[in-house]
């Protein structure tokens, strides 16, 4: 199968992650699927930094041990990378910053031949890399015009001068795939929230989430949004609460510290039953941690943040595609039953940048929510067969709005009445129950690998894409969850028919969905896991 | 159709609490808005969580009960979402002052199109008699029996240095002028604030002492912020002094809703956007 790895490595602040997207373009436009992960250092300028952009015939979600191309900006590249590079892999280097690679640009004298400002010299290391793989000068000219339109021509007399330096030495093969659109993860959660109606996002920055905020600030008149980046991110929710209040669609973003300080904006939407949608990207922790590598430690942690009981979706896109779908999935499904709908991200799936089948992504299920018929007087709590009241709005003609973070009756006026009491706590509970059924009408496990394999992983999120892979080659089975609450039991006994062995795997230390599924009698433990640590670690 | 004013809720509100004083002239004011002809239906009361914050279950209008200090951002949203709605915020001295602190100020830095009146009586009177921001040095409430160890911050001056558009102080045993007050404060095309000294019966008794105290400024005063710092740092909140009511200042500047504003899409329009901008990734 053709397939081609490419690492990018430099200096922060060196233009690494632009050359890594003009890279996957030119995969992109040679019928390539990609894969692109971007790594860096919590910094602005200095500190090392790469990409690696991998293109492969089929969808794919992960790079491999190796890579095929190397290009280097600094001496550094070379070094930290040495154990992906096989004797084949092709270095090309920027010739006035590195010595003694196989292929060095003399990327100083084409910039002043050209007189080109700094900024352009990786189009003179990205010129060579196309002649190294043999890719046609006409697909770099297309792409830089269609992709750099301003200053392509300067941009494309460097990139020639780099092609024309080098010869082709690793030839790669066109695919018959049609390009298709490169987007991060984050945003496909964007587009995917806009898709399910979005009309406000709120975010204070935190990496790695930052990019939905960046996106969506950017393209807002394009999609007729608002965003708003409040004080703090207890304004974040507080404001996301007051926009659904209001009858807007809102959705947030943030990471797990984030996060925590929005935990009690969380248990209001739960008690007062307002739709919300948060974004949660994970990153290493605990703490501030490791802000810019990925993580998934939160499960648990959103599975039960807020005081008190209530229901809430959780949902665990593992790519691009999965994240467009999910996150309008889960903006219908709030507003449908009036929770708080979690999209569970980290920084693999939120800043890696995936092909995205637009046309595939479909129309998904989802209606509308239950909205006010103004012919009985409005009580923003009415008891419902559903146990989901109808919405109205302020302004709405003779309808009083009353919502609470207290415990209220029906019209949302506060009480203390035992009954009432016992009603509001069963009215939340069994909306949760509405929402179960409503979750069966959606594909919420995913099987896939060998599907009759005896053996199975189970993994939820963006080890999506390197489970699946691994999984073929070892010849093992593939369940993934991506809704995790409302726990889809039914469904993941169904793909498990026939599993004999299940190994979990996750980016956490403890197993946080082993230990979910554990609760519903899906998976034993064979070792504690602290003990395990030991015979790993010593 | 003929609208109560006031829910069936039962009042726990103690006798003599100045909490009824705020209660009557917003709801004197929403009976002089129904007989103008206008409507109810477009305006939202948004409360924190203390004593104060009862209005909202008193009060037969749109709602938003929220927590302890977060009504500000809600209401911010509220009219970001709609700004065809009047919002006015009442919160509490320990809402805006401690807990919700931030909020306040950018809500004044915004210039947000809402009103927040402050009920400041001073203390704690739900969780039953501690200090808040504003209570005097010295204060002695039951989690500082042997009296406060930090001077109050003065909320006006506050205002004054965060930007804010519309700063006043009501009284609540001043009521024709407090309806007045909150009449102009909402009527101001911006963020409009009123710090109201309120009585609490129960810990904080202090009708004497601003009886004796209070003034009214001239209306002609409000336009001048050199004066209305004078008149911020004559009192305050614990030195001996004159207190004034009214206006200290007021502006007109451009709102944070104005600015704010996005050209809303039909859903067509948004697909539309969507496939293009995913050519333009391609």
């Amino acid at each position: 199968m053709n397939e081609v790895s490419v690492l990018i490595g430099g200096k922060a602040g060196d233009g690494i992650n632009s050359a890594g997207s003009m890279i996957a373009q030119l995969l992109n436009h040679l019928g390539y699927r990609i894969y692109l992960y971007f790594e860096y250092p919590s910094l602005i300028r200095g500190g090392h930094t790469f990409v690696i952009v991998r293109g492969s015939e089929t969808d794919i979600g992960a790079c491999r041990d190796h890579v095929d191309f190397v290009l280097a900006l600094n001496e550094e590249t070379l070094e930290r990378h040495k154990l992906q590079y096989t004797k084949d892999t092709v270095i090309i280097a920027n010739g006035d910053l590195v010595k003694n690679a196989a292929y060095g640009i003399p990327v100083k004298a084409i910039l002043a031949e050209e007189k080109a400002p700094p900024i352009m010299g990786n189009s003179a290391l990205i010129g060579g890399f196309a002649k190294a793989a043999g890719i046609e000068w006409e697909v770099v000219d297309a792409v830089f015009r269609r992709h750099i339109p301003k200053g392509a021509d300067q941009n494309l007399a460097v990139a020639k001068k780099g092609f024309d330096s080098i010869t082709t030495v690793h030839p790669i093969t066109r695919c018959k795939n049609q390009p298709l659109a490169l987007v991060s993860g984050n945003e496909a959660i964007g587009l995917g929230l806009i898709r399910g109606g979005l009309d406000a996002y709120l975010s204070y920055p935190m990496t790695p989430s930052s990019g939905i905020l960046h996106f969506l600030a950017e393209e807002k008149e394009r999609f007729g949004i608002t965003v708003v980046h409040p004080e703090n991110e207890i304004a974040v929710i507080l404001m996301a609460l007051g926009f659904a209040y209001a009858g807007k669609k809102s959705a947030l973003g943030t990471s797990g510290g984030g996060f925590c300080l929005m935990t009690e904006g969380l248990a209001f939407a739960g008690m007062a039953e307002i739709p919300l949608v948060l974004v949660v990207s994970q990153r290493t922790g605990p703490s501030t941690g490791l802000p810019t590598y990925s993580g998934q430690s939160e499960l648990q942690f959103v599975l039960y943040a807020g005081q008190g009981e209530f229901p809430r979706l959780i949902v665990a896109p593992g790519d691009a595609r999965e994240a467009l779908n999910w996150s309008e999935n889960a903006m219908n499904i709030a507003w449908q039953c009036q929770v708080p709908a979690f999209i569970l991200a980290d920084k693999t799936l939120s800043e890696g940048i995936y092909s995205l089948d637009r046309e595939a992504a479909g129309n998904l299920p989802g209606t509308g929510p239950v909205l006010w018929d103004s012919n009985t007087p409005y009580l923003r709590y009415a008891n419902t067969e559903s146990w989901v009241s109808p919405l109205a709005f302020p302004g709405a003609n003779d309808a009083v709005v009353k919502v609470n973070s207290y415990l209220h009756d029906e019209s949302g006026i506060t009480t203390e009445d035992a009954e009432i009491t016992i009603q509001m706590a069963e009215k939340r509970l069994k909306k949760g129950r509405t929402m179960s059924e409503l979750m069966q009408s959606y594909e919420g496990v995913i099987q896939s690998g060998m599907r009759d394999a005896s053996t199975s992983l189970l993994c939820w999120g963006s080890t999506k894409g390197v489970c699946e892979e691994a999984a073929l080659e070892l010849g093992l089975r593939v369940v993934r969850p991506i809704v995790l609450a409302p726990f889809p039991v039914d469904q993941i006994k169904k793909t498990l028919a026939g599993v004999k062995r299940l190994i979990a795997v996750e980016e956490n230390a403890t197993g946080q969905l082993a230990a979910l599924a554990g609760q519903h009698g899906m998976y034993r433990r064979q070792e504690d896991p602290a003990a395990r640590w030991q015979t790993l670690h010593g | 159709m003929t609208r109560e004013l006031i829910t069936s809720a039962q009042n726990t509100w103690c006798p003599g609490c100045g909490n009824f004083a705020l209660q009557h002239t917003l709801k004197n004011l929403l009976s002089d808005r129904l007989r103008e002809g206008k409507s109810l239906d477009d305006v939202v009361l948004v409360s924190g969580i203390g004593c104060h914050a009862k209005i909202a279950d008193y009060l037969n209008i749109n709602s938003f009960y929220s927590l302890h200090g977060r009504a500000i951002p809600a209401a911010t949203a509220i009219k970001l979402a709609n700004p065809a709605l009047t919002v006015i915020c009442c919160v509490g001295d320990g809402d805006a002052y401690a807990e919700g602190l931030d909020h306040l100020i950018f809500a004044a830095k915004r210039n947000i199109d809402i009103t927040v009146i402050v009920h400041n009586n001073r203390v704690y009177g739900l969780t039953t008699g501690q200090y808040t921001p504003t209570s005097p040095l010295g204060f002695k409430g039951k989690s500082t029996p042997s009296g406060t160890a930090e001077y109050p911050i003065n909320p006006i001056e506050l205002l004054l240095a965060s930007g804010g558009s519309f700063i006043a102080r009501g009284y609540t045993r001043k009521m024709e002028p407090l309806k007045a007050l909150i009449k102009a404060a909402v009527d101001h095309k911006g963020f409009s604030f009123i710090d109201v000294l309120q009585i609490c019966a129960t810990f904080f008794p202090a009708a004497d002492y601003y009886d004796s105290r209070v003034y009214d400024l001239p209306a002609s005063d409000k336009l001048s912020f050199e004066t209305a710092c004078t008149h911020a740092r004559e009192w305050d909140y614990n030195s001996d002094a004159r207190i004034a009511l009214g206006i200290i200042y007021e502006r007109s500047i451009p709102t944070f809703d104005d600015r704010m504003i996005t050209l809303r899409l039909s859903k067509e329009v948004r697909e539309r956007a969507l496939r293009v901008f995913c050519e333009t990734r391609t």
